[in-house]
């Protein structure tokens, strides 16, 4: 909704003076939120990061198998399990009597910190110095898309701002030629759709913006047929001029706006396109991020969510679809990890190596975990959702790598020190970008809204 | 009385105050009804029109055309704001009928108006806008989304819907202008009506828009528990502005409701079938629904396709006992044979009596296949099956209630897992009472909607009256639609709000009516390119010093331009419509519906609210401009202006096509060597308005200079001749060349500002 009690003096124009040259002519003028909604501005405090990566497994990956080594699952492996962990629990489909599964996979420490990683991840071990895990995150939702939606908005249901839109909301954007906050996936949407990027009922013009990987990067970033990009200037050109006579007549500040993201618009027509194309990235930039330009991938995307971050985007949101594992988890998740580790750890050192690894958060993630017991049969087992102790990892931005917050229970089936749920992650991440979640509110429908409802509180052990 | 909560007391006077609840402070609720109750919690009483002198100067312009001109100059000489004076009668009627109708004028439609210079001409105009079918179409969007109407369940699967049946019956309700009490009834509770219909029970699609999570493994209880809260939530939100889902969890901290009233509520909404069916982890939508009326028709041609199939299929049972009986006889001919398969000799080896069921099914389909008569008769009954499955009638979906109804206990924190104390049906405390009809032992969803609409509730008029008035003039009354409870903004015009509230109650609740009384007054007709000083000391226009000007809404972008393009279809109603949209927007998860199948002919160009509504992935330009994405009720869109708007406006195939059609219409009246003409009579399609100097120069120098530059370039002619305007084949000709200007010209005028806002 737009706040129409806005005073002028603060409606400035963050587009002018690009493009088509109508620099100055709606300065004097007042902006609407659109515009002015997307000003770089103030933070709270002393940012450490000034953009996010936020990186999402879909489906949600197995935590005992990838991050938190429970050598007792494997003592008692096969064996039933304890009847008091059953107590009051819910699942999508074990049966009654579940029994435990230990890790198929072995772990080992890397780096000089000395973190504990599956061995299914080595790359990540490579810079395991740079990355901190928090193993004892919990949420309230049990299913794939209200989970989601819980981890995207802080509410198990659709119609709340994501943490993307409250960003972009609360610090502007720092990119000319580009949205404040851009959303990549790779295989299908995850079940909670567009509500998972979506801005609520924040000001629309705050959503994130979907880059698709194949055909138009942009939804209708490309002329029609039968038009160039000369043609289209020249059209631009007009409907510019047109507006602005339109402009002068009725002195509405919505014209000014509208003039404004139509030489936007042709900004991002010419760079869009090249920031998609990675053909100039240099062979062993592609071989180590496992990149390759002609075929859509995670990797791709691991390596266009730099190229976004370089251009200033502040907020780059991956999806990556696949890790449902209830089944045949000792060949779908090697599978799943061979694909995903690698352009991770790259991301992280090419980052790291560009000098935008300080001012980058990176969070890796999911929207639960899955279940110490075995699901399925002997040969195609896997895990089943699990809602109460899961594990998120974040690495650059401030945060002090090779660290590890939160201990489980010896099954890994509950926190045992140090539970952090899913708005403590919010709270950290805002905190971490100069923002503090008690302050960036919403009204809406008669009360104040926040990212982090009535709860949260940042990890200052990971800083 | 027991109280966990931290209450906040907002006093009359507006002061917000914290109160820690002691055991010797009364619950909030309490100290709610000790004070002065909120203004919209008591009903609004009689209101005197004010009375307005007109003597300051500068007033001479203002018109008075009905009482709410005087309500507002009223408000607008306290503040000591002079009004505009009336808008040109050209941007008058694009003004009213865009708002009516959701479609622009044609220049004949303007002619006819401004030659019409006998007094009542205005009203004349509205009265003939109100008639149109096209009303119906454009007032249904805000209630669609109110209503959270789509065609797809939402969620993980988002799997489709059949309900477009309900939408049907919304627009043909606001076409017959049936009075809101009724529209009402019908909705929340028509299939408790004694002798209801197939109309009133379609009706009761309003509550079954509800998402429905069918993923596998979710529990349908929980499901069914969410689509209560869901209901009872849209039914505050709707119908009374009011907030209830803080008391889903808890004692509401601003407003007078209780967790207990919360599921009193609840309990009306608690007694209707099942929606999810079970069958292992595997989950699917459905519930109660009903069949649509066919026309006598379609009805003939659904028997005649019933009675065709019947008879092959009895054709196919003889033909099968033959061929059984000559089989034997077949198979001792033919067993040592080397031109028949060797999967066949196999079981032809094997003795007919000791063959396994597979087998005998695979040799007996064999032999059958040989016989043509076989094939063509198996053909025959596909393809009449087919036929016989399409002219089924369509189905939409609809509220029935159980014959016992479910007990309702209120949920400790709101989850449906822990069940506390038992509640009966009942509504809140601060709201008039509300007894079971004759014959009833406990109050239901049908007492409910009586009761909203009984001309006694404080909130249901003002509520609806408030959301009409902010789609003529840009806000609300209340600027907080969604909210008139403590925390919402006061009202602007307090006395006009009820003046209002009342009137429409009194008129027999007609929409249409009410519609007619906002823009006959001189408030609605008012100029809307206010000086940036009225801009200034009225940012907002919370006095209506001017009118609004407002972008339109995102159906309405497309309706209007394919409107300007002659391009729109006026078919109405039906199953809903695929136009292009960009390909692998679909990629999603699904059952078997993620393929977008582009609809063929008029249906690629009907209007915005029979395009398909898919919840987590609704059609892309429509978001583009805001509309939601239907999975909750939204009765106030946001108006965003954002770099996609122009994206999708400049390069959207729908809006390329319309430029075609406007350039069409443009080059037939292109007939001179003189462009201006045409010029003009295409910018006029577009705005309602003749270009002025300037305006009509950078369009005919556009023209212009595409035609010097499109001479030289046939390729690109030709392409754009192919794509757009529907030339496929033949020369090149020098008015092809002027055409492909025109579509340039026409490409500029579809991306103004002015054409996609209603000033």
């Amino acid at each position: 909704m737009i706040d129409w009690e806005w005073p002028c003096a603060v409606r400035r124009r963050a587009f002018l003076g690009q493009g088509l040259g109508v620099a100055g002519l709606a300065a004097a003028l007042c902006a609407d939120d659109a515009a002015a909604g997307l000003q770089a501005r103030a933070t709270h405090s002393r940012p450490e990061a000034k953009q996010l990566i936020f990186l999402h497994m879909v489906g949600a990956p197995s935590q005992l198998d990838l991050f938190d080594n429970k050598p007792a699952l494997r003592k008692h492996h096969g064996e039933e399990c304890p009847a008091e962990l059953l107590e009051g629990q819910r699942f999508a489909f074990l049966g009654k009597k579940p029994r435990l599964m230990g890790s198929p996979f072995g772990f080992q420490r890397f780096g000089e910190s000395g973190l504990e990683l599956s061995e299914l991840l080595p790359q990540l071990g490579s810079v395991a110095d740079k990355v901190s895990l928090v193993k004892t995150v919990y949420t309230s939702e049990f299913n794939h898309g209200p989970a989601q939606v819980f981890a995207h908005t802080g509410f198990g249901q659709q119609g709340r701002p994501s943490l993307g839109s409250w960003l972009s909301y609360g610090l502007g954007s720092l990119a000319q030629d580009l949205p404040a906050y851009v959303v990549l996936v790779t295989g299908l949407t995850a079940g909670g759709g567009s509500s998972l990027w979506g801005n609520g009922f924040l000001p629309s013009v705050h959503q994130g913006v979907r880059f698709r990987t194949k055909g138009d990067p942009v939804l209708y970033a490309s002329n029609p047929s039968g038009v160039d990009r000369r043609a289209r200037g020249r059209i631009i050109e007009d409907v510019v001029s047109l507006n602005r006579l339109r402009l002068n007549r009725v002195s509405d500040p919505e014209i000014a706006t509208r003039i404004a993201n139509y030489e936007l618009a042709y900004r991002m027509q010419a760079s869009v396109p090249g920031l998609m194309d990675l053909s100039h990235e240099t062979a062993a930039t592609l071989k180590d991020y496992g990149a390759d330009p002609a075929k859509p991938s995670f990797a791709n995307n691991c390596l266009l969510a730099r190229r976004l971050i370089e251009r200033g985007v502040r907020v780059v949101q991956l999806f990556d679809q696949g890790w449902d594992h209830h089944g045949g988890i000792a060949t779908n998740l090697p599978r799943k990890a061979r694909a995903t580790d690698r352009p991770i750890a790259a991301l992280i050192r090419d980052l790291d190596q560009r000098g935008l690894l300080d001012q980058t958060l990176v969070v890796f993630g999911a929207e639960f975990g899955r279940t110490p017991m075995l699901q399925g049969n002997r040969g195609t087992s896997g895990r089943d959702h699990h809602k109460d102790a899961f594990t998120y990892w974040m690495a650059g931005g401030g945060i002090q790598g090779g660290r590890v917050l939160g201990k489980t229970d010896d099954l890994g089936y509950f926190p045992v020190e140090d539970p952090v749920e899913i708005h403590d992650l919010h709270a950290t991440i805002l905190h971490q970008m100069g923002v503090d979640h008690e302050k960036l509110t919403y009204r809406h429908q008669g009360r104040e809204f926040r990212l982090t409802d009535v709860s949260g509180r940042p990890l200052d052990r990971l800083f | 009385m027991k109280c966990r909560q931290q209450a906040t007391v907002t006093t009359p006077d507006g002061q917000v105050g914290l109160a820690w609840c002691l055991p010797v402070l009364l619950c909030w609720v309490g100290i709610a009804s000790a004070a002065e109750p909120h203004w919209a919690y008591q009903a609004p009483g009689d209101v005197d029109v004010p009375s307005v002198s007109l003597s300051p100067s500068g007033m001479s312009a203002v018109e008075i055309r009905n009482p709410i001109d005087l309500f507002v100059l009223s408000r607008l000489q306290r503040e000591e704001i002079v009004p505009l004076g009336p808008a040109g009668r050209e941007t008058l009627i694009r003004r009213v009928t865009l708002d009516l109708l959701g479609v622009p004028p044609t220049p004949s439609d303007i002619d006819r108006f401004l030659a019409d210079r006998r007094p009542g001409a205005w009203e004349r105009l509205v009265d003939r806008l109100l008639s149109s079918p096209r009303y119906g179409e454009r007032w249904a969007l805000p209630w669609l989304d109110a209503a959270r109407f789509a065609d797809s369940n939402g969620y993980q699967r988002d799997g489709r819907r059949e309900a477009w049946g309900w939408r049907d019956w919304v627009i043909a309700a606001l076409n017959d202008d049936m009075p809101f009490d009724q529209f009402t009834i019908e909705q929340l509770a028509g299939d408790l009506l004694p002798g209801a219909g197939i109309r009133e029970r379609v009706a009761t699609g309003f509550h079954r828009n509800t998402m429905a999570n069918v993923e596998a493994g979710v529990d349908p209880e929980e499901e069914r528990f969410l689509a209560v809260v869901d209901r009872v939530n849209t039914t505050a939100t709707v119908w009374m502005g009011t907030t209830f889902e803080c008391a889903q969890c808890h004692d509401h901290k601003y407003d007078p409701f209780s967790q207990k009233e919360y599921y009193g509520l609840f309990a009306m909404f608690n007694s209707t079938e099942a929606e999810i069916a079970t069958a292992g982890s595997r989950r699917d939508f459905g519930g109660a629904m009903v069949r649509l009326p066919r026309s006598p028709y379609e009805t003939s041609r659904a028997r005649a396709a019933a009675s065709t199939l019947q008879r092959l299929t009895a054709d196919r049972k003889r033909l099968a006992a033959v061929l059984d009986d000559e089989q034997p006889a077949w198979e001792s001919l033919v067993a040592e044979r080397a031109a028949i398969p060797g999967w066949l000799k196999k079981i032809l080896a094997i003795g007919a009596k000791r063959r396994k069921a597979a087998q005998v099914k695979r040799v007996r389909d064999y032999y059958r296949g040989l016989s043509a008569d076989w094939t063509r008769l198996a053909s025959e009954i596909k393809r009449w099956e087919a036929v016989v499955k399409r002219l089924a009638p369509a189905t939409t979906l609809v509220m029935s209630e159980l014959p016992r109804k479910r007990p309702t206990r209120l949920f400790e924190r709101g989850d449906f897992l822990t069940p506390g104390e038992s509640v009966s049906a009942g509504v809140p405390a601060v709201f008039p009472t509300l007894e079971p009809r004759a014959g009833q032992a406990e109050i239901d969803r049908l007492d409910l909607a009586r009761w909203l609409v009984s001309g006694r509730h404080p909130l249901t008029s003002r509520v609806i009256v408030n959301r009409h008035w902010s789609e003529f003039f840009g806000r609300g009354l209340v600027a907080t639609r969604e909210d008139f409870g403590t925390r919402g903004a006061a009202p602007t015009h307090p006395g006009l709000l009820d003046w209002l509230a009342s009137r429409w109650i009194r008129s027999g609740w007609s929409t249409k009516s009410l519609h007619r009384l906002l823009v006959t007054s001189g408030t609605y007709r008012r100029r809307s390119d206010a000086p940036v000083t009225l801009r200034e000391r009225d940012p907002g226009n919370r006095f209506l010093a001017r009118a609004s000007r407002r972008r339109l809404p995102a159906e309405l972008i497309r309706d209007n331009a394919l409107s300007i393009a002659g391009l729109l279809s006026d078919k109405m109603h039906g199953p809903p419509v695929f136009p292009v949209q960009p390909s692998g927007v679909w990629n999603h998860i699904g059952v078997a519906s993620n393929v977008w199948k582009t609809s063929q002919g008029e249906d690629l160009h009907r209007r915005g609210v029979y395009v398909y509504w898919r919840r987590t992935v609704p059609y892309p330009s429509f978001v583009s401009f805001d509309a939601p994405s239907r999975e909750v009720c939204m009765v106030a869109r946001s108006q965003s202006n954002t770099p996609l708007q122009a994206l999708a406006l400049l390069n959207d195939p729908v809006y390329a096509e319309a430029a075609g059609g406007l350039a069409r219409q443009a080059a037939a009246r292109h007939v001179e060597t003189d462009p201006l003409p045409a010029a003009r009579w295409l910018f006029r399609r577009a705005t309602g308005r003749f270009p002025e100097q300037a305006e009509a120069d950078i369009l005919v120098g556009r023209f212009q200079a595409e035609r010097a530059r499109l001479v030289g370039d046939l390729q690109t002619t030709r392409v754009l001749l192919k794509s757009w305007l529907g030339r496929t084949k033949g020369s090149v000709e020098p008015a092809d060349v002027s055409l492909v200007a025109w579509w340039h010209v026409a490409n500029v005028v579809l991306n103004l500002d002015e054409v996609i806002t209603r000033e």
